[in-house]
């Protein structure tokens, strides 16, 4: 473990115990010595260092230096960044330079955080294992003959393999809390909204946040308060709470966790299931009342993801047409021609499946069928939450049915693999928080507990999560 | 239950401006075929009296004034990327023959 906890790494930043740049060039000899994984697609090495220079003047001149002084992070390639390309891992964004920053990369360097290098994903964050990416997988951390879960595969692999204190990842339908439970890390998707999403390449617009994948739940904590706030440039960010984030409350006395009745069923691993119990009974034992709770509409979830999620995918990807910036086909006949050759080369298999998906759904004679009766049972899983929310704090499952499975196993099957997420798009669907904490390991693999809260509950959320955390360090 | 013919997904394709290889199309025959079969199970759900959802957090007509906003990037630095540029502007290839 060569990273402390974020605030005591920028306390020994600013008191001059180290500098910005010794934990950038650590931070780079990291990047280096765990090549093999290919958590990384591109190093912004050079902008890093500078940045870490200027971080460090200012401290010798005594002028502050942020929240975040000095600390390397890596950015999912789907963050528009300075300093290397932003490809999304696909081939139809391979050569594309970003003009400005997002908006979440620009409040966390406003607060002397450093872009260290960009992390591998699913092209466009189409997927659940990093097998999608245009270049190549990346390995599990804790076994490289395994997936590190997926889309945010990199972030995740990249936290587990010491190479940043923290990892910025993106979750349309789990793609932070998935990766988070297969590589043993604390993963974050905040309250829809929360987070500005400007300058994040778009996957499914009423679903996509953007949260920390991190060592611990502080660190997390405290990422998430350095981004969240309304945005001009997102129309619909939310207004953060007043209080701090990452000022956290573990007290479990008068909490009430709910258990979902629904995720506890014969397609639950036998294994997980019992770390998932252990959980509940670290829970019990510290004081929180357990109460069981159903949501009827559950088993529904990934059904309604998968039509409105590729909808608003073959809407969002569009835009890719090879005329304005990125992958082009000079060769074409035609305009026409040019949009389609482009596409074609550009796009990976699940891109395509998606689009084609998306596209047939949102058609003339299937939209009341497909998309608009999929908004509706949304409207349905909304209302179960908003019930069970009466009735308890929180909800608690596992993040994912079983632990990280081989590369390879999933690939000629897509709807195996949409069944990965299974546990986790509800949350996304329904707009609440939630957390996958580590709850142990099986075999060696880790696996996570997934933690839910109310909307705009994050810091509650926050804080129960850090309850766990010390319960069972 | 939706299946899913050889010309199906080839007008599909076009209308997604994709030029699907034979292998694609053969691929995505089935492939497309077992996602929307799963998919139908919502069709026998009962959703009587629901409306639609279509935003999660309650916000309604987000507007702002309607005035310049200066989003610090240059015109010039948004073209950098462009594949084919002419006398300033985006090349395309012709439209009608």
């Amino acid at each position: 473990m060569i990273w402390k906890p974020i605030t005591e790494l920028v306390s020994d930043v600013t008191s001059g115990k180290t500098t910005a740049l010794e934990l950038v060039e650590r931070s780079l000899g990291q990047i280096e010595a765990t090549k093999d994984y290919h958590a990384i697609l591109a190093v912004t090495a050079e902008r890093a260092k500078e940045r870490a220079i200027a971080i460090d003047t200012a401290i010798k001149n005594g002028e502050s230096a942020g929240r975040l002084a000095g600390i390397p992070f890596i950015a999912k390639d789907n963050f528009l960044t300075f300093g290397a390309p932003t490809t999304a891992a696909s081939n139809i964004l391979a050569p594309f330079n970003a003009p400005y920053q997002a908006t979440a990369i620009e409040k966390l360097e406003a607060e002397g955080a450093i872009v260290i290098a960009k992390a591998n994903l699913d092209a466009f964050a189409h997927g659940s294992s990093t097998e999608n990416s245009a270049f190549g997988p990346t390995l599990n951390p804790h076994d490289k003959t395994r997936v590190p879960g997926g889309s945010s595969g990199g972030s995740g692999a990249a936290v587990a393999l010491d190479i940043a204190p923290f990892a910025l990842g993106t979750d349309t339908g789990g793609s932070i809390r998935l990766p988070a439970s297969f590589c043993g890390v604390v993963g974050l998707k905040p309250t829809y909204g929360l987070v500005s999403r400007y300058g994040v390449v778009a996957m499914a617009s009423s679903t996509d946040v953007i949260g920390p994948l991190t060592r611990n739940v502080d660190d997390a904590a405290l990422v998430l308060d350095v981004m969240s706030g309304k945005d001009q440039f997102d129309g619909t960010t939310i207004e953060r709470s007043k209080e701090s984030y990452a000022k956290l409350d573990t007290s479990l006395k008068g909490k009430k966790i709910g258990i979902i009745k629904e995720y506890f069923t014969k397609d639950l691993n036998a294994d997980v299931r019992q770390k998932i119990e252990a959980a509940i009974a670290t829970f019990k034992d510290a004081g929180a009342e357990i109460i069981d709770v159903s949501l009827p509409s559950l088993d529904l979830a990934l059904a309604c993801y998968y039509i409105i999620v590729p909808a608003e995918v073959s809407s969002n990807l569009s835009r890719y047409d090879g005329q304005r910036y990125g992958l082009a086909a000079p060769d074409a006949e035609d305009l026409d021609g040019s949009y389609e050759l482009t596409r074609e080369r550009g796009f990976e298999s699940e891109n395509k499946r998606r689009i084609m998906i998306g596209t047939y759904v949102l058609s003339s004679g299937y939209y009341d069928a497909y998309y608009k009766k999929a908004q509706t049972v949304r409207t349905k899983l909304i209302q179960e939450f908003t019930d069970a929310f009466k009735d308890v704090d929180f909800l608690l499952g596992p993040t994912a049915p079983m632990t990280a499975f081989k590369l390879g196993k999933n690939v000629d099957d897509p709807l195996q693999m949409y069944l990965a997420d299974i546990m986790t798009v509800a949350v996304n669907l329904v707009g609440v928080p939630a957390i996958s904490v580590p709850a142990g390991t099986i075999d060696g693999l880790p696996i996570g507990v997934q933690l839910i809260a109310p909307q705009r509950a994050d810091q509650q959320l926050l804080s129960l999560a850090k309850a766990y955390e010390e319960l069972t360090r | 239950m939706t299946k899913f013919s050889a010309a199906d997904i080839r007008k599909l394709a076009r209308l997604c401006r994709l030029r699907l290889t034979d292998d694609e199309v053969e691929r995505y025959q089935s492939e497309l075929s077992a996602i929307l079969n799963y998919v139908e199970q919502l069709q026998s759900v009962d959703v009587a009296g629901l409306d639609v959802t279509s935003q999660v957090t309650g916000l309604t007509n987000v507007v702002r004034t309607d005035e310049l906003v200066d989003y610090g990037v240059s015109p010039e630095a948004l073209l950098q990327n462009a594949p084919a540029m002419k006398d300033g502007q985006l090349k395309a290839k012709r439209m009608i023959g």
